[in-house]
């Protein structure tokens, strides 16, 4: 007898082998989808009403003058943001990204003070937040650390402590105009810095949808063992994602020097904390594997957002801090909620079947 | 497929030289003999089963096949040619695709982005690997017509595998297992986590994978399935084989003795 097939693979019933019973989605399981599909659109959700709300409750707020002012102000948070991204997709973390933007900024400046023409004062910036990342991704990777959590801390330190001994302590005043340009109007009255992020958004979005690398890191932060296992290059792909944030930094470097037209060891304070809160904020699961480039801009626009908000109706700067850290715990809640319900769908699903 | 055209009587009597086959293999973990000098070989549409309690080497056997682990003294064989077999990629690239205990799915990718996970199919081929743009249409159309053939309904190919049940999720690495298992498909207790209809509908599906040509190498303690599905058994006891037979009804007494060695 086993030798024999089963009998009833010779003529296949109709019925489905694997799988639920198609379109008989009972009333629980669309309520969970609803649920679902409102926490995957709420960070969106929320900024369109946060941006309702204050239209109605400060008169500026909707006006170009200050619309302008928070783009221009959000341009630093949401490029880092987008890299700092890439790395919590595959469950990293950088926490260098500030120092990273200060060092850069001081060598940039540096730079044209030693004569450099802007495109090379560019290069320097941008190259030196990759070369930063490298060092990171290449002591996590290969240096076996169990977490990027201390090589990142470890790289934090140490360019802030580069950028304020090469800058003695103090901004160096000077940027090309080439890159102070980025800092004043452009097109249609908003600041050049925007067009960097556009820039930068699209090319993420080309290579995180479009190529296989983009996978790649998805795969990796879905499961990095399976993606070894996989034949999946990991150890590489976990290195180009700290070069990418690196490089962020390094662009961020670029439009904060032309927006203060200098370089500054105490540039990028807090950044590692702002894009790691824009990236959560926005949507995107610490877990890994989970959120996309859109994810980290709402979260750098809301940032933005609300900060300004609370300077135009009058509240204590310190108040601030203190808003977006419980707006950080409410997005973490989200992420486990969600969690949770997907959780329950599974369930549903296995319990269809029988 | 031609295999699937054959009848199944013609097809045992047909002599066609073994897909893969394991020569004097043993392997040492510290001063634990893990296998000692096992053969076993494998041909083009059976169902190998591989039997033993805990500990008696199945698993060690299938990961050094796999690539996972290297064996010590030994050989892998693949079409009658030693192939040497050192990492995960070198059995894949060999034809030898493994669905592990635990899946090894990607939660936060779909059914198609699974099956490619690791061997896209992008362009254009002069840039590095990496760098390709996916062909993301011809993948999902491929990754449908695959899913058609193996008669796995999913409740949506678009959503993420997080979303699906053990015995779908189980499916989806058994047929993520077929898209390039040119040669062997290892199967590790693939119904160990089910209920008794997941059980049958995977079951079903690894007949199915025999049905269309492959060899598949099947671990499970399930004897009843063994019965069912097996060509062959090869039973394993402290690392080394103690015994091979057809396995029916009659000799389940026989086999249950071999693998407790009472």
């Amino acid at each position: 007898m086993a030798r024999d097939y089963l009998p009833e693979l010779a003529n296949e019933p109709e019925e489905n082998i694997i799988g639920g019973v198609a379109g008989a989605l009972d009333a629980r399981t669309s309520t969970l989808s609803i649920g679902l599909t409102i926490l995957n659109f709420g960070p969106a959700l929320i900024l369109v009403l946060l941006i309702a709300v204050l239209s109605i409750s400060s008169p500026y707020f909707l006006t170009a003058r200050n619309i302008s002012n928070i783009l221009a102000q959000t341009a630093v948070i949401s490029v880092v943001a987008m890299g700092q991204q890439l790395v919590i997709l595959t469950r990293g973390i950088d926490l260098s990204v500030g120092s990273n933007l200060a060092l850069a900024s001081v060598l940039g400046a540096l730079a044209f003070h030693a004569g450099a023409p802007a495109a090379l004062v560019i290069a320097v910036m941008v190259l030196s937040g990759a070369a930063v990342g490298a060092i990171n991704g290449g002591f996590y990777v290969f240096g076996r650390l169990p977490h990027p959590f201390i090589i990142t801390l470890a790289t934090l330190s140490i360019a802030k402590g580069l950028a304020l001994q090469l800058a003695d302590g103090r901004a160096i005043p000077g940027m090309p105009p080439a890159i102070s340009a980025l800092g004043t109007d452009a097109l249609g009255g908003l600041p050049g810095s925007v067009f960097v992020v556009l820039a930068v958004a699209a090319v993420f979005f080309v290579v995180t949808r479009t190529m296989v690398w983009g996978r790649w890191i998805y795969a990796v932060g879905g499961r990095p063992d399976a993606a070894l296992r996989m034949g999946i290059p990991v150890s590489w792909v976990l290195v180009s994602t700290y070069v990418v944030s690196g490089t962020c930094a390094g662009i961020g470097a670029v439009i904060l020097a032309g927006r203060t037209d200098a370089g500054s060891p105490l540039f990028g304070n807090l950044l590692e904390l702002d894009t790691i809160a824009a990236v959560i904020i926005g949507g995107a699961s610490f877990l890994g594997g989970r959120g996309h480039l859109g994810n980290a801009l709402i979260g750098a626009l809301m940032i933005g957002v609300i900060r300004n908000a609370l300077n135009l109706l009058n509240v204590n700067i310190f108040f601030q801090l203190i808003v977006i850290g419980v707006v950080i715990v409410i997005a973490v809640e989200g992420d486990v909620l969600r969690n949770y319900l997907e959780g329950r769908v599974r369930v549903m699903q296995a319990g269809k079947q029988s | 497929m031609s295999a699937a055209s054959l009848d199944p009587q013609e097809r045992t009597r047909t002599n066609d030289p073994p897909v893969l086959s394991v020569e004097g293999a043993s392997k040492r973990f510290g001063s634990v003999l893990a296998l000692s000098e096992i053969s076993i070989s494998v041909r083009r549409a059976e169902i190998l089963c591989l039997l033993g309690d805990n500990g008696a080497g199945k698993s060690t056997l299938i990961k050094c096949i796999s690539g996972v682990h290297r064996l010590d003294s030994g050989s892998i064989m693949i079409d009658g040619r030693v192939t040497p077999i050192r990492s995960p990629a070198e059995a894949r690239a060999a034809g030898i695709e493994t669905v592990y205990q635990d899946l090894a799915l990607f939660d936060n990718l779909t059914p198609a982005q699974n099956f490619f996970a690791g061997r896209e199919i992008a362009g254009p081929q002069w840039l590095p690997r990496g760098l390709r743009f996916l062909r993301q249409r011809r993948m999902d159309a491929e990754a449908q017509s695959l899913l058609a053939n193996l008669k796995v309904t999913l409740p949506r190919n678009d959503a993420v595998v997080a979303m699906m049940s053990g015995g779908q999720r189980q499916a989806i690495a058994v047929a993520r297992s077929t898209v390039f298992a040119r040669k062997v498909v290892i199967l590790d207790e693939p119904t160990a986590a089910l209920g008794l209809r997941e059980s049958r509908q995977v079951l079903d599906l690894v007949a199915r994978l025999r049905y269309q040509g492959n060899a598949v190498i099947l671990i499970t303690h399930n004897m009843e399935h063994v019965v069912e599905l097996a060509d062959r058994a090869i039973v394993l006891r402290q690392g080394r084989k103690v015994g091979e037979l057809v396995p029916s009804a009659d000799n389940k007494q026989q086999l249950v003795s071999m693998i407790v060695g009472a």
